[in-house]
């Protein structure tokens, strides 16, 4: 498996060479739809992206964890965290590339 | 919130841009992280979140109606871990983690 990091970087790059704005605006674009999709999720509301995924921001109530290296009970304080779900097409195309001989995912 | 709002979103705070342009960003953006994906890289953006692609091991499963063994082979899928600057605010206001 390759090992490259992809950042904001190359996604603004990827917008100015797509659609031929201005490379700090197309900097700004990025950076605005991560705003508003994390803004959505603050709220609490699902975004979801066609043939891409959807996250939603799930309640995990309060439970007891246990300090793995002490052995002592902590608790656990109750939470909102965010799930993301692929899409089959996300899910195939990651299959079908990376997977030997399997392209249902 | 679907895709198609979040370009019209995005549209009314760039009156500059025709909205096709911005549908066009927007495609362009998640296009290139799944494109990213598919060739094994992680997407790192800081402040949102990660994405990754894990393995899974090959297993043997069971068809639950019948009981019967399947070999399931190795498998790769997509993955997202949500930056902390992100999960700090999804806590901070609601009165979770009190």
């Amino acid at each position: 498996m390759a090992g490259r990091t992809v950042t904001r970087a190359h996604l603004s790059e990827a917008v100015y060479q797509e659609v031929g704005l201005s490379r700090s605006e197309s900097a700004d674009l990025v950076e605005v739809v991560l705003k508003e999709i994390a803004g959505r999720l603050v709220t609490g509301e699902t975004v979801k992206v066609s043939s891409f995924g959807s996250f939603y921001v799930r309640w995990k109530g309060r439970r007891i964890g246990r300090n793995p290296k002490t052995g002592e009970e902590v608790p656990i304080l109750p939470r909102r965290v965010l799930v993301f779900r692929p899409s089959h097409v996300l899910k195939n195309r990651v299959g079908r590339t990376l997977s030997p001989g399997d392209g249902s995912g | 919130m679907v895709k198609s709002e979040l370009i019209a979103r995005l549209a009314e705070l760039n009156p500059h841009l025709y909205q096709r342009d911005v549908a066009r960003i927007v495609d362009t953006i998640f296009d290139e992280i799944s494109t990213a994906l598919a060739r094994g890289d992680r997407v790192e953006l800081r402040g949102f979140g990660t994405f990754s692609v894990k393995q899974r091991q090959p297993r043997t499963a069971r068809n639950p109606r019948t009981g019967q063994a399947v070999f399931v082979e190795e498998k790769h899928i997509p993955f997202f871990k949500i930056g902390k600057d992100l999960r700090r605010r999804l806590n901070d206001s609601n009165g979770a983690g009190r």
